[in-house]
């Protein structure tokens, strides 16, 4: 059983974009605040700190979460993802270059949490439709972009995942004729 | 970036401009690498809460920071005796500090502010301040402002607790009205929103000494302060702080980080930017504050509220023969860019119809609340929306069809409206016409069934304002370029990214004149030290401004290359060609040599290699008092078409589909454009539909719901599909003819929508937002019998000045009022400091 | 950055482990399964609990099995996600799945419990906000205040029973277990409520909501419908769950119509069964049953949209719910 005492510092395990950090934290610091002031992790972002935004989205496990409202105390060990883990060696995720391509990113405050949603959609569903990426992301909040873009951008992405030679749609680009 | 470059439909020898391109900060943004103001850390770093009012209306009797200062942890707490120099945004209404000194004039104005190790420590210490009010009466409406028994807000004004009233006559109004075949009048009401960028405005600031400083007897230390902030105006920023903390602006560094959403929010100095910037001072180390989301709501600046009567003749063929328009702003506590507000009101109704003569009375009022101010389409969606819902009124007691009626009465292009605009490229009609065919607007309006409808209207914005907000003769925007013997070019320019794509549109400009790869770029912006001015990501001013000041340093560059390279080949500069990072002889292609190398041959031949370049906007004809607000370089124009479905038993209402057509002048970048048409109809949808700045007027003048759970702001599941035109009809004033995009599609989503309702259920909202209990309770008056609308009653009494009459250009006026400077004749009424136009441009009339 | 108070965190691996935890600590020491309600509300500083017990450690409640009588075993600890996504709850509780995805968003579906969505915090517009913001009220008095502002004469506290899964499986019969120092409970779920903003629970301090007791899926039918403003986010401010048992020939033998984001409790129309039971559950029917559950219910001021609108929509929510019994299987 874990007992820890208020305010004191507790050593927490976490398994952040596939590395094991240690860090030394008193308990009622959220994982959002552990990521960007502890681990230096400030692509995670943050609208309002009470779960009322999805700004702060992460991946725990694959499974989108909202750091503000996480204690790291409470994923001890289980693998967090951020969107620092998005690039690889070889380059972009396939999201992350298809929301730079379309301009999905404007103000690129929200994406994180947009990248790190539409991921865990696209690792269970990789052909979702139009219907399933509003589904799966109601739970972000965007100002910039009106979501269209977003949109586009996912299943764009998906095709490509899917091993597709997808490009985007002329009018998405261009505007319609 | 490889696969995004499909080739677009670049025309007229352009390779860059006119392609669908990733941003060059595209990678940045999906990466996480992006810093915003609050993703920065520094050694020793302390954090900064502020204390506020918890009461909307109160002079301030005393403060007691003593246990403040004596918690562990606390290493500075300011008041506001301790920044007692007043600043604005606009110089005729410097009536805010960066912590009331005497009184409190809305719930979350600040009084107090706390250094400490850490934010909670903070937050402590701001609970162990006392501070006692002397309660006032708080002035909640614009009714209670007009209420002379009130207290008043402020000692300044042009009445009681009115902040500001013009009045303006263009030709005769009452014999256009008199000459109508149909007058129609109305009364619309606008609902005040918020921009609620994602990003919590936040802001840091870092304090070194002098190495001469520390000498006893000198005075305060000298140094010298850098501040990143959140802003969309680092050179205002700049200004106030140089202003209010008494330090030269050479000592004084302000880097605008990335804006996480601007919207207009970010775009006055704020208290808390001054205030970490003092504490810095005061404590050698740097502070960092970064808002709540409550706080931002309480920095607000957003949309006002505005109530507008509205009285307009027309000919049976839909011609306007006059136009009479009134708005009442309600303002908030302070004056922000309100006085620019109220004029911008009535500034942009001449625009899109002819409208031969043109009477604007406009008043702004102080109420206890956070102050309004310039929110996406500053000022200009209130009316837009009460004339385009009045215009489909008039079209159906015309019998004419709305689209129609637009179509045949439009401004026209390279002319000059009655109030003195000058219209340079006009492409209204294109964008009409775009979205009658695409959403079948011919065979289904008025004829969907019950509960369907359709609804048109149109809008038109400033690609930035014709003057700046203080008076100089100065550039408004400014670059520089700089090329390196490797074949590096950076460019540096004020302006600041906000998600629109300026740091984007300045590389590519460059890009496109010197036949470089935009990536190659390096983009410099919003840091005073290291940038030339620019205003700021406001007014839809960047790409058109910043865009002809690139072009000019860019093309200066080129010239110089040009001159090298002619020389060493001896040929003649014209035959001289830059493309895909090569310089070559367009007459033997075959000789090329890299870009890098044209570098070298030039910085041999000139020296180190720099350009700039700057622009002023063309001088505006009007010259009037007033005249001030609503000159621009050029305006864009929209056309929108939207569908509706409402439910007549519950009221609730879905847009289903939009379509919208833009004319841009010319894409820079299209995909970028499309993007701020979506971002824009979005923004409208969310004023249409849901978004409300609302205050209980009961409780205190407490703020409904300042949280991102109760102002309700759309999710996926509320966004429309959207069917994206753009119109490109080049503008002389434009950099390669490109126009605003940022603002101007919002202006005719919210109207379309209106008028899209009442194509659904026969019954009026007069009123945004168009919520379900308004629509049912328009619908239950239409089963009754009665008039069918919801919306606002008649507009209160004013006893309005007398207007300032200017003669129309076809009156053969010339831009001047009838009397020059007359005061405003009513008493207790005096002019605003300056006057007029003055109150924007710092009390020289142009 | 709104951040939480100072608080000891313990992580029992037992529900007995925790009920010690929960007996030894102070009396205002919370318990928090998903997070998602608690821990906004300490960051307002509504709660300030200076303990808390983590149950998610614990794997007993986070369990969904089959019941001897038929029905299905919830375990408290249970992300909504996995509710929803639980195959028995999908093919024999269609009603109480679609429930779960209407619950504030995806994200946080996947963090929040049902069991933390029965208890949910009542909710008003005069309580949900900043520490600040009710300071300049002055307060109210389901928190550091004196009066409720939303009926400023009222003795009692007005929040809004805001769960959306309450009214349904209150209208299924559903029950739960309450574990406590004494052993375990079961009672109804109607009875785990009260009428009161403030003590708006039967549950005991000391006692742990365990299980959701589902009943067997023989024959009835259920379904809900929430009011809100966006898809996504708000809480419902008005909840209709419907649930009817019907006869061969297509008589109601038993229904009941259950009233959620209005009152402080969820509220069982009886008059609504009345009008039900009996006939055939067509329009008439329905509309007569509408009018019942208009009459009895009584919105205040306190959530988003007018009350005047709200009140007036339970008619047709209440008749769309019912109306949905009919399509369902």
């Amino acid at each position: 059983m874990l007992r820890a005492p208020a305010g004191e510092p507790l050593q927490v395990r976490l398994q952040v974009n596939g590395e094991p950090r240690v860090v030394s934290i008193p308990v009622h610091k959220t994982l959002l605040e552990v990521l960007r002031e502890d681990l230096g992790l400030t692509g995670t972002k943050h609208g309002c700190e009470l779960g009322e935004c999805g700004t702060c989205t992460v991946l725990i496990d694959g499974e989108p979460v909202l750091s503000c409202l996480a204690l790291p105390a409470a994923v001890q060990g289980r693998g967090v993802t951020t969107v620092e883990g998005l690039e690889t060696a070889e380059g972009l995720h396939p999201l992350q270059q298809a929301f730079a391509e379309l301009g999905a990113a404007q103000c690129g405050y929200c994406t994180p949490a947009f990248l790190l949603t539409a991921k865990a959609l696209l690792d269970e569903e990789p052909a979702p439709s139009r219907q399933a990426i509003v589904d799966a992301l109601g739970g972000n909040l965007c100002r910039c972009t009106g979501y269209l873009k977003i949109y586009e951008a996912v299943e764009l992405a998906a095709a490509r995942m899917r091993g597709e030679d997808a490009e985007p749609a002329w009018e998405t680009l261009y505007g319609e004729s | 970036m490889a696969k995004a470059e499909t080739m677009g439909p670049a025309s007229g020898g352009l390779r860059v401009v006119g392609r669908a391109l990733p941003k060059v900060d595209a990678v940045a943004k999906v990466t996480g690498r992006t810093k915003f103001a609050d993703d920065l850390f520094l050694p020793r770093m302390l954090h900064c809460k502020m204390l506020r009012s918890t009461t909307p209306h109160a002079s301030i009797v005393s403060i007691d920071t003593s246990r403040a200062e004596a918690h562990p942890g606390v290493h500075a707490v300011l008041v506001g005796a301790d920044l007692p120099i007043p600043y604005g945004i606009l110089p005729v209404s410097q009536d805010e500090h960066a912590l009331c000194p005497h009184k409190v004039r809305f719930i979350g104005d600040p009084v107090a502010a706390v250094a400490a190790i850490d934010e909670e420590t903070a937050w402590e210490a701001c609970g162990l301040i006392e501070v006692v009010y002397d309660v006032l009466e708080p002035v909640g409406s614009i009714e209670d402002a007009l209420d002379a028994d009130d207290p008043q807000i402020h000692l300044y004004g042009d009445g009681h607790n009115v902040h500001k009233a013009v009045a303006l006559e263009f030709g005769d109004v009452e014999a256009g009205l008199a000459e109508a075949e149909l007058v129609q009048e109305d009364v619309f009401f606008y609902e005040g929103s918020t921009h609620l960028p994602m990003e919590q405005h936040a802001a840091l600031a870092d304090w070194r000494p002098d190495p001469a400083a520390g000498a006893p007897g000198n005075g305060p230390p000298a140094g010298r302060l850098t501040v990143w902030t959140a802003s969309q105006t680092p050179h205002y920023v700049h200004r106030a702080l140089a202003q209010v903390l008494g330090l030269p602006a050479a000592r004084i560094r302000v880097i605008a980080t990335p804006n996480g959403g601007g919207f207009g929010g970010k775009s006055d100095p704020f208290n808390h930017e001054i205030v970490v910037a003092e504490l810095a001072r005061r404590t050698g180390r740097p502070v960092k504050i970064c808002l709540t989301r409550e706080e931002v709501f309480y920095c607000h600046r957003g949309r006002h509220p505005v109530l507008m009567w509205m009285k307009t003749g027309f000919r049976k063929d839909g011609s306007i023969t006059g136009m009479h328009f009134r708005s009442f702003l309600d303002g908030g506590g302070y004056g922000s860019y309100g006085v620019a507000s109220t004029y911008y009101t009535g500034a942009l109704q001449t625009t899109t119809y002819p409208v031969p003569a043109y009477r604007f009375e406009g008043l702004r009022a102080f109420t206890n609340k956070p102050p309004c101010g310039p929110k996406r389409g500053h000022g200009t969606p209130q009316p837009r929306f009460a004339l385009e819902v009045h215009l489909d009124k008039a079209a159906e007691r015309l019998g004419l069809d709305p689209a129609e009626m637009r179509l045949s009465h439009l401004v026209a292009a390279e002319s000059v409206t009655a109030n003195y605009l000058k219209i340079g490229s006009m492409g209204l009609g294109a964008c009409i016409e775009k979205v009658v065919v695409a959403s079948g607007w011919k065979r289904r309006f008025r004829k969907l069934p019950e509960g369907k409808g359709l609804g048109l209207a149109c809008g038109s914005y400033i690609s930035g304002a014709g003057l700046p907000i203080y008076w100089n003769n100065m550039p408004h925007s400014g670059v520089q370029l700089k090329l390196d013997r490797g074949g590096g070019v950076t460019v540096f320019c004020g302006s600041i990214e906000i998600g629109q794509g300026s740091d984007s549109v300045l590389a590519y400009v460059v890009a496109e004149v010197l036949g470089v790869d935009p990536f190659e770029i390096e983009v410099v912006t919003a840091d005073t030290s290291l940038t030339p001015v620019d205003l700021g990501s406001y007014s839809s001013r960047v790409t058109l401004m910043t865009g002809n000041a690139a072009l000019q340093a860019a093309e200066r560059a080129r010239e110089l290359l040009v001159q090298a390279v002619s020389e060493e080949w001896e040929v003649s500069g014209v035959r001289v060609a830059f493309a895909e990072g090569r310089v070559f002889d367009v007459e033997d292609p075959e000789r090329s040599i890299p870009f890098a190398d044209a570098v070298v041959l030039a910085e041999g031949k000139f020296g180190t290699l720099g350009t700039v370049g700057s622009y002023t906007p063309p001088r505006s004809p009007g010259r009037y008092r007033g005249a001030g607000v609503g000159p621009s370089p050029a305006y864009s124009y929209a056309a929108a078409v939207a569908e509706v479905t409402v439910d007549l038993e519950t009221g609730e209402m879905k847009v289903d589909e939009i379509w919208i057509a833009h004319d841009i002048g010319r894409a820079i970048n299209p995909v970028v454009a499309i993007g701020q048409v979506e971002g824009s109809v979005y923004m409208g949808l969310g004023e249409a539909l849901m978004e409300e700045m609302t205050y209980r007027g009961n409780r205190n003048v407490v703020h409904h719901h300042p949280s991102l759970l109760e102002y309700k702001s759309p999710t996926t599941h509320e966004m429309c599909r959207i069917h994206t035109f753009l119109v490109e009809d080049p503008d002389p004033n434009g950099p390669f003819g490109a126009k605003e995009v940022g603002q101007g599609p919002l202006l005719p989503i919210p109207p379309a929508i209106v008028n899209a309702v009442y194509d659904a259920v026969g019954a009026r909202v007069d009123e945004v937002p168009v919520t379900p209990q308004k629509i049912l309770a328009a619908l239950k008056r239409k089963a009754k019998g009665e008039a069918p609308r919801e919306g606002p009653g008649p507009v209160p009494e004013f006893d309005w000045p007398a207007p300032i009459r200017v003669p129309t250009p076809w009156e053969g006026g010339d831009g001047r009022a009838l009397e020059e400077a007359r005061e405003m004749g009513r008493g207790g009424v005096r002019a605003g400091a300056g006057g007029g136009v003055g109150a924007v441009t710092g009390g020289k009339p142009v | 950055m709104m951040r939480l108070p100072r608080f000891e965190y313990l992580v029992p691996e037992s529900v007995e482990e925790a009920l010690a935890l929960k007996r030894d600590a102070p009396p205002d020491a919370a318990y928090v399964a998903g997070g998602t309600d608690l821990y906004p509300n300490m960051k307002r500083r509504h709660q300030e609990p200076p303990v808390v017990i983590a149950l998610h450690e614990i794997a007993a409640l986070k369990e969904i099995s089959r019941l001897e009588d038929g029905g299905l075993a919830i375990g408290a600890a249970c992300t909504l996600t996995q509710v929803a996504s639980h195959p028995r709850v999908r093919a024999d509780y269609p009603a109480v799945a679609a429930t779960m995805r209407l619950i504030s968003t995806p994200i946080l579906q996947n963090m929040g419990t049902i069991g933390g969505n029965l208890l949910l915090d009542t909710r008003c517009n005069y309580y949900d906000q900043n520490y600040e913001w009710r300071k300049s009220i002055s307060f109210c008095m389901k928190k550091d205040g004196t009066i409720c502002w939303v009926a400023p004469q009222s003795p009692r506290c007005w929040a809004v029973q805001s769960a959306d899964s309450a009214p349904l499986l209150v209208a299924m019969g559903a029950a739960v277990d309450l574990a406590g120092p004494g052993g375990e409970r079961t009672i109804p779920i109607a009875a785990l409520y009260r009428d009161d903003g403030i003590l708006y629970l039967t549950k005991q301090r000391d006692e742990l909501l365990t299980r959701i007791r589902l009943p067997a899926p023989n024959g009835w039918r259920a379904s809900y419908r929430k009011l809100r403003r966006r898809g996504a986010f708000d809480f419902p401010v008005l909840g209709v769950g419907a649930w009817a048992k019907l006869a061969d020939d297509g008589a109601v033998e038993d229904a009941r119509v259950v009233l959620g984001g209005v009152g402080s409790a969820p509220e069982v129309v009886d008059k609504a069964r009345e009008a039900l039971v009996g006939r055939r559950l067509d329009s008439d029917a329905i509309a007569a049953a509408a009018r019942a559950v208009w009459k009895a219910g009584r919105p205040l001021d306190n959530t988003d949209f007018t009350l005047s609108w709200r009140k007036e929509m339970i008619r047709p929510y209440v008749a769309r719910t019912l109306g949905d019994l009919l399509d369902s299987p």
